[in-house]
């Protein structure tokens, strides 16, 4: 039977027929919704680690143990699980290992668009890269297979484009899951220097024969055509290849880490010009120039942002001659582009979310010459909900100028007007470590500065910073917004949820005794919709020489039921204070010079209510 | 469908698009054609621009519409209609929503609702059919269906035959939402009928 499903449920779907037994992960676009999928299947454990360094240990060890095992996070997620991963490359496994990374070209919702393909040969562990979600489940199954033929982690990395688009499917049984005995072996799995130099030259001899398997694995598949001109490609950007070009020759490489180096060669004599197609970073392109072939790439291709299928046409076409002259500046399209839109709106919010949908189409280069100009229509950037309990703390933290060392996650939306509330935005965590490199720097701004965090985000990394600030003599204020949930992500557990992922009752951490555990005496809490005693505790806890911890406890507004009535507008003055909120379900009609409440979409929450000095916003009815 | 056909759903989050997505490619699959389907998903609640993109056709390579090559637009929303418009190809078709979501920059008074968004559209494209989505579905009982009503004009030009659509209804609709929907779905089925007529 054949199904629609998108790259992340095909993954899902792929760890469900062959055998995997555990799965970990830490939410993070465009990643989240495999582990969300494979939590469908009972007969595999899963689990949220509270960051993506514990759940690749986790795989680690149930790899270790003796189970298939997958791993799934965001790029920028694999930095962090970087350390265990580049030992665990030296260790191998016994059940199979992937890693999936889930890279974000053209940065839909992350901070940065590295290319995780360099993590492979860095690592050395071997890459698959699918181009649609077929291949993806097939790929997760070749992945296992290489991983416990070749005693490595597996290194399946995918793009935003291949996790968040569907295409059909084939849907198999499962096949058994069984979890090899356990058998200590030392010499394998401890590394210190000794047993790891071993490890070290077991892995060259494994590059090598990874390198001849690379030769005949059918995912690295010729597709000779017309021997005119030949592009390698992989990825999503083999369909743009094969829709601009369906009669070109073309090298499709599945397995992108160890390359087939006699593949390309054969390929490259083969044809009588040579393109790389390839998303961000030149990774194929320089190893074939490496091998002495001639070989053209990012010279007509930009090294960032998405490809399309217009852009790699035109630019192709114009080299062979076909259409004038390559466009110099297709790299320059795409930079214009995105200045254009996505800086403003979404660009500003760097954070985990899909933000920039809109910026992100509107930036796709080489625009196609059918295409009429885009209308200059204002931009819908993302913005913190109606109702949301927090969005007052950034009002406050506006009002009394305060340095804000922002974090990842629903609050990096703090940042855009009216609010305007943080100064950084880094990655996760970063805001309270940041904050006492700010302060050590600068220590004049120790008494206004404040980092503030979510309460996943600071489960996920911003804890050990907190505990270097009390270790450090640090003296600045840390906020955690807990909304009691991993929200921007689309609302997973963690472990201050009180829910696992499989759904089991979990207990919760207890943010105020951690903090005193980590030495922080001043620990306060406050209800983040009582904006006079937010702005009192933080006057306080700011303007005090030692380190502080304000929580604000809320859920998100998105998880609970609401019973409150929509307030309603009367006697409206026109100052349009309570705009300053940044609530959508307010609005000023010109006409009247008053201003609106929009009750399909208000709360009830009472924030704007606080703003307003003539009292004329009130509960309906009331 | 020697040719294919991309077709653009543009609207804001929580409008929902993805069920509308959802439907349309079960038709397409019912149909036996190869289907892409691309969205950004992450924000659909935060009200922000969302795009989904499907693409039909024997053979379906790229998963992006590409801009000047939609086949059809549905603006679930008037100014995410009037920002997608470039996409439409030549003599393609658009069906717009007459409703208006204002932006939070509109909404603080940074920046303003464009004038005269249908005119502008229909001065550009043809074949545009504009749909009070909002009250046809409010009127059947739930404003919600909305985005039903949308699916029912997009079959209507369409060339599919209804069963298909009912069944992929049947299919995607939890039951208990299902007789709103179908009424929802035929309203919208008929409406561009009714103006003519
Ligand atoms: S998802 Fe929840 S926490 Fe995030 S902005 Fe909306 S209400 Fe606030
Ligand atoms: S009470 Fe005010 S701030 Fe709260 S949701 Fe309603 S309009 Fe928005």
């Amino acid at each position: 039977m054949k199904t629609l499903l998108t790259g992340n449920e095909a993954i899902a779907r792929g760890a469900y027929e062959y055998g995997v037994s555990v799965a970990a992960a830490y939410p993070g676009t465009p990643s989240t919704e495999i582990l969300e999928n494979i939590a469908k299947y009972p007969e595999i454990y899963c689990q949220w680690s509270p960051n993506e360094k514990v759940a690749m240990e986790v795989g680690i060890g149930a790899a270790i143990a003796g189970a298939r095992t997958i791993v799934t996070m965001k790029h920028v997620g694999v930095n962090v699980a970087a350390d265990p991963l580049f030992t665990a490359a030296y260790t191998g496994v016994r059940g199979g290992l992937v890693l999936v990374s889930a890279d974000d070209p053209g940065m839909h919702s992350s901070q940065n668009e590295q290319d995780n393909r360099n993590y492979a040969p860095f690592a050395k562990i071997p890459m698959l890269e699918p181009s649609d979600s077929q291949e993806a489940k097939d790929m997760v199954k070749l992945a296992l297979d290489m991983s416990e033929r070749f005693d490595t982690p597996v290194l399946l990395r995918i793009t935003t484009r291949i996790a968040h688009s569907q295409s059909l499917v084939e849907l198999g049984e499962p096949m058994e899951r069984a979890v090899e005995p356990y058998k200590k072996d030392a010499k394998k799995y401890v590394m210190i220097p000794a047993y790891a130099r071993t490890r070290r030259l077991f892995i060259e001899e494994r590059d090598k024969q990874l390198a001849d398997f690379s030769e005949t694995v059918e995912v690295n598949r010729v597709e000779m055509r017309d021997p005119s001109f030949g592009i390698v490609t992989s990825g999503v950007s083999y369909q743009y290849v094969r829709e601009a070009f369906p009669d070109a020759s073309v090298l499709r490489l599945g397995m992108t880490h160890p390359l087939p180096k006699e593949k390309i060669a054969d390929f490259a004599e083969a044809v009588d010009v040579l393109f790389v197609v390839e998303e961000l970073d030149p990774y194929l392109e320089d190893r074939i120039r490496a091998m002495g072939i001639e070989v053209i790439g990012k010279s007509i291709l930009p090294a960032y942002g998405e490809l399309s299928v217009n852009l790699v046409k035109k630019q192709i076409l114009a080299v062979l001659g076909v259409i004038g002259e390559p466009g110099e500046d297709a790299s320059g399209e795409a930079a214009a582009a995105s200045d254009s839109d996505s800086a403003e709106d979404s660009g500003a919010c760097g954070c985990d979310c899909a933000c920039d949908e809109a910026a992100a189409c509107a930036t796709q280069p080489g625009e196609s010459s059918r295409a009429a100009e885009p209308f200059d229509a204002p931009i819908r950037p993302p913005v913190m909900c109606p109702g949301c309990p927090h969005r007052g703390v950034f009002y406050i933290l506006r009002e009394l100028r305060l340095v804000v060392s922002g974090d990842i996650g629903c609050y990096t939306l703090g940042t855009m007007a009216p609010l305007e509330a943080m100064d950084t935005c880094i990655c996760m965590g970063a805001s309270i470590s940041g904050a006492l490199g700010m302060e050590k720097a600068n220590p004049d701004l120790a008494r206004r500065l404040v980092s503030v965090i979510g309460d996943s985000t600071f489960l996920h990394s911003g804890v050990t910073g907190l505990m270097d600030i009390v270790y450090n003599g640090g003296t600045s204020t840390v906020l955690i917004l807990d909304n009691s949930i991993t929200a921007m992500t689309g609302h997973q557990h963690n472990p201050s949820t009180g829910q696992t992922l499989m759904g089991k009752e979990a207990p919760v951490v207890d943010f105020v005794a951690l903090a005193k555990a980590l030495g922080v005496k001043r620990v306060v809490e406050v209800d983040p919709l009582d904006l006079d005693r937010v702005k009192a505790v933080l006057k306080e806890e700011v303007a005090a020489p030692e380190p502080s911890v304000i929580i604000t406890r809320r859920p998100c507004a998105l998880i609970v039921k609401n019973t409150e009535k929509a307030l309603e507008c009367v006697g409206c003055k026109g100052c349009k204070a309570c705009l300053r909120i940044g609530c959508p379900a307010l609005s000023f009609d010109k006409a009247t010079r008053k201003v609106v409440v929009n009750s399909a979409l208000c709360t009830g929450c009472g924030l704007c209510a606080q703003l307003c000095m003539f009292d004329a916003l009130r509960k309906a009815g009331e | 469908m020697k040719t294919g056909m991309n077709i653009l759903l543009v609207g804001v989050g929580g409008q929902g698009t993805i069920l509308a997505s959802k439907i349309l490619s079960h038709v397409a699959l019912a149909q036996g054609w190869d289907v892409k389907m691309s969205e950004i998903h992450g924000m659909a609640q935060r009200g922000g621009s969302v795009v989904t993109q499907v693409r039909l056709g024997e053979k379906v390579y790229s998963p992006i519409i590409e801009p000047g090559e939609a086949d059809i637009i549905v603006g679930f929303e008037k100014l995410e209609a009037y920002r997608w418009t470039h996409m439409l190809r030549p003599g393609g078709t658009m069906i717009v929503n007459d409703q208006k979501i204002e932006p939070l920059p509109v909404l603080i008074g940074a920046a303003a609702y464009p004038e005269g968004i249908i005119e502008a559209i229909g001065e550009r494209v043809n074949s545009l059919t504009v749909v009070p989505a909002l009250d046809l579905a409010a009127k059947l009982g739930n404003p919600k269906a909305a985005n039903v009503v949308l699916m029912g004009v997009l079959a209507s030009v369409m060339d599919i035959a209804r069963e298909t659509w009912d069944a992929a209804l049947a299919a995607r609709v939890p039951a208990r939402f299902l007789e709103l929907n179908q009424r929802a779905f035929a309203a919208g089925f008929d409406y561009r009928d009714g103006k003519e007529a």
